[in-house]
């Protein structure tokens, strides 16, 4: 995340990735193919649209309650013999997981893939202690080792192909531990088996291992991790101690509620109707995994959202990225231009909230899309992503209030927007004065030869890679009010 | 019957023809069309560029324009889509009323009057681009298809991608303009390629968008509204 801060606004990182050629090519492929797997996956339960609706109505009455689900939480984790910590923010999470590893003594520890550790830059604030987090999800080491950011919520690493990923192993692992196997070739298997190589030895050295949940258990206390290669159990069970790094907004009442998720995530994300590793804990249990237990409990910007009626859905989410997949704008932008480890349209609408408009990129965000609602349509919590852009449009636009670290704020009008206010405001102005508008759309008739056919300002933007549209001679209403002497 | 034609700002400014297509359409099947002159925009790009306090006075006007009709007939499933599903959300229960009476013109043909044969005689290959608002928020489904399938001569190509945007987006296409551009060059190409002579879609804006596009890439591919197709008939090609 620290490496992502003062990315340029979208459109001109978008701009650049649409010319790289083979990131379009990788993404088209990917996404392609997992949009078809997932369709398909949704269309075998009968009972899809009822389940999409309870699991948003669950989240929704969570969250609406979320004050007593979390100390809930805190007491029944605490009764089991694990340890809760609050962080209000990105730098104290750090700084609590910090302390707690030093306090082991320990200078490295392994990672299980985590959205909510990326978005506060864990792994940047352990190294600035001299602590090494190592990254075991197969394609969060591809990104590591390659000193990369990742693309995608739930495929890090699908902006490169295999060829790529071969390279990135060779010229890499040696640096970070056993080095890959000579004559390292590009199909799956040889690239798997090196991985494999290349982690079990960190899995079997280590003390400590840092995780996130997909979800927590109020009622029991229990975390949840939902993933497909097996390596987030090895450091889930095997090292001594355990940290989980969580947002608040991942918890559900019970397992009944918890069972409508995990119909809904594998078949959103994977296209799978079952997950294949699922990870489920209470604290700690004498002589089974590790002996310490921490949960940290992270908001960063997550009560702010709360507090926005429109904006708050956006906290439904469970990082299936079924949106990304499905988005036209990410296919051909690609996960950096977001610059955010959210990216596409639900990265649209989190990061300015979580973050605020606290920057030129996070004001470009909600304008990333053409609001062609594929993302609705897919979401399995049903987040209406289209709706909730068009409300941080507006606070962009026109400013408005919103609550900043739990102080209710007033966001003046961005500033780069002052030209297009004005222009808005004079479109307003002759579209509700039907004589206004037809004065001008004759003048445009009368002078329909003269148009040029490229424009410059803001309007080569659209002549760049498009013929300008032929104004007629005459408008509808002229030719109405012409033949059928000037309607009602 | 009577119905009240809004033929939006776009198709009024550009693309006039379309309205009088719509009107053509109507007649032939004895519908009495009126245009009430006091009608605008529906305030769409104001709300969807971010400027939701500028739509107040065009929605007052939409809602005194058309509020005596019982039905309101416009040739735009995205304006369709504005008035119906955002109308209420910025006016309220006043809203209400005239947006479920608005319909955009292939639900009017289909479920209103109950007709997907109108007589029109349009004999190319033509390529449907099923626009994003109307298939994603009115929820058109075939009835376009199946008003395309009775006209005669027609010959429907199957469109690549079909239900994936085209990348216009209203502001979005100044806004961000690369990613605009390559949406709409996969579209042209996508067109280009179903070997039709015609690219059909029911959103004029849209299909600036991927006729502009077309254009530029030197295809001879035709932008064409739908109630232009059906507006046609062996007398008077459209």
């Amino acid at each position: 995340m620290k490496t992502q801060l003062g990315m340029p606004a979208f459109p001109e990182a978008a701009g650049r990735s649409t010319r790289d050629l083979r990131l379009r090519a990788n993404l088209r492929h990917a996404t392609g193919l997992i949009r078809e797997r997932r369709a398909a996956a949704v269309a075998e339960l009968a009972d899809w649209e009822r389940l999409r609706a309870a699991a948003a109505a669950v989240k929704d009455r969570t969250l609406r309650h979320l004050d007593h689900y979390l100390l809930r939480l805190e007491e029944r984790v605490t009764a089991a013999g694990g340890t809760v910590h609050w962080a209000a923010d990105a730098e104290e999470a750090n700084r609590i997981v910090t302390g707690l590893v030093r306090a082991t003594g320990e200078r490295e520890v392994v990672k299980v893939k985590s959205m909510a550790t990326q978005e506060i830059g864990l792994n940047e604030a352990l190294a600035r202690a001299g602590i090494r987090a190592y990254e075991t999800d197969l394609a969060e080491l591809i990104v590591q080792l390659a000193d990369d950011t990742p693309s995608h919520l739930l495929v890090p690493a699908v902006h490169r192909n295999r060829g790529e990923i071969r390279d990135i192993f060779r010229e890499r692992m040696g640096h970070w531990g056993r080095p890959a196997p000579k004559g390292l070739g590009d199909r799956p298997a040889e690239l798997a088996e090196a991985a494999r190589l290349h982690l079990r030895e960190k899995f079997l050295r280590a003390k400590v291992a840092v995780s996130g949940a997909n979800f927590m258990v109020a009622e029991t206390g229990t975390l949840v991790v939902v993933e497909s290669e097996g390596n987030g159990r090895m450091c889930l069970t095997l090292p001594e101690t355990l940290i989980s790094v969580v947002g608040i907004e991942k918890t559900v009442p019970t397992w009944q509620d918890l069972e409508i998720y995990l119909q809904l995530l594998p078949r959103s994300s994977t296209a799978e109707r079952m997950n294949p590793y699922t990870s489920l804990w209470t604290g700690t249990t004498e002589g089974d995994g590790p002996r310490h237990f921490h949960l940290v409990l992270l908001d960063n910007g997550r009560t702010d959202t709360l507090a926005d009626q429109v904006g708050r859905q956006a906290l439904r989410c469970i990082r299936c990225s079924a949106c990304l997949n499905v988005c036209p704008v990410y296919e051909r932008a690609g996960g950096h231009a977001y610059g955010s480890p959210y990216p596409g349209p639900i990265g649209a609408i989190l990061t300015p909230q979580l973050r605020g408009l606290a920057s030129p990129l996070e004001e470009s965000l909600p304008f990333a899309s053409t609001l062609c609602g594929a993302c609705y349509e897919v979401c399995p919590v049903a987040i209406d992503i289209p709706e909730v852009l068009l409300h941080l449009r507006a606070r962009v636009a026109e400013g408005g209030e919103a609550t900043l670290r739990g102080t209710r704020t007033v966001i003046r009008p961005a500033r780069r927007h002052t030209l297009e206010r004005t222009v808005m405001d004079a479109a307003a102005w002759a579209l509700d004065r039907p004589g206004v508008l037809r004065r001008g759309q004759r003048l445009a008739a009368r002078t329909r030869r003269l148009h040029p056919r490229r424009l410059p300002g803001p309007g080569r933007a659209w002549t760049e890679s498009r013929e300008l549209p032929e104004v007629p001679p005459e408008s509808f209403r002229d030719w109405w009010a012409r033949t059928r002497g000037g309607g009602r | 019957m009577r119905v009240a034609l809004f033929v939006t700002c776009v198709n009024d400014t550009l693309r006039p023809r379309t309205g009088r297509a719509t009107v053509a359409v109507l007649e032939r099947l004895g519908v009495t069309v009126d245009f009430p002159m006091g009608q605008s925009c529906c305030g769409q790009p104001f709300l969807s560029t971010g400027y939701r306090g500028r739509t107040g006075p065009l929605v007052r006007r939409y809602l005194e324009a058309f509020g005596g009709y019982q039905h309101i007939v416009t040739p735009s499933a995205s304006c369709a889509a504005m008035v119906r599903e955002q109308f209420p959300r910025l006016a309220g229960e006043t809203a209400a009323g005239v947006a479920s009476r608005t319909f955009e013109l292939t639900e009017f043909l289909v479920d209103v009057l109950g007709v997907t044969d109108v007589g029109a005689y349009f004999p190319y290959p033509v390529a449907y681009h099923p626009t994003c608002h109307g298939l994603r928020v009115l929820g058109l489904g075939n009835r376009p298809r199946r008003l395309l399938e009775c006209v005669k001569g027609l010959e429907l190509r199957e469109l690549a991608g079909a239900e994936e945007c085209c990348g216009f987006g209203g502001t979005f296409s100044v806004k961000n303009p690369a990613v605009s551009a390559a949406m709409g060059a996969d579209k042209a190409r996508a067109v280009t390629a179903a070997g039709a002579s015609a690219v059909c879609a029911v959103d004029n804006s849209c299909l600036l968008h991927i006729g502009g596009t077309l254009a530029r890439q030197g295809s001879a591919v035709r932008p064409v509204h739908l109630a232009e197709i059906l507006a046609s008939t062996e007398g008077e090609v459209w």
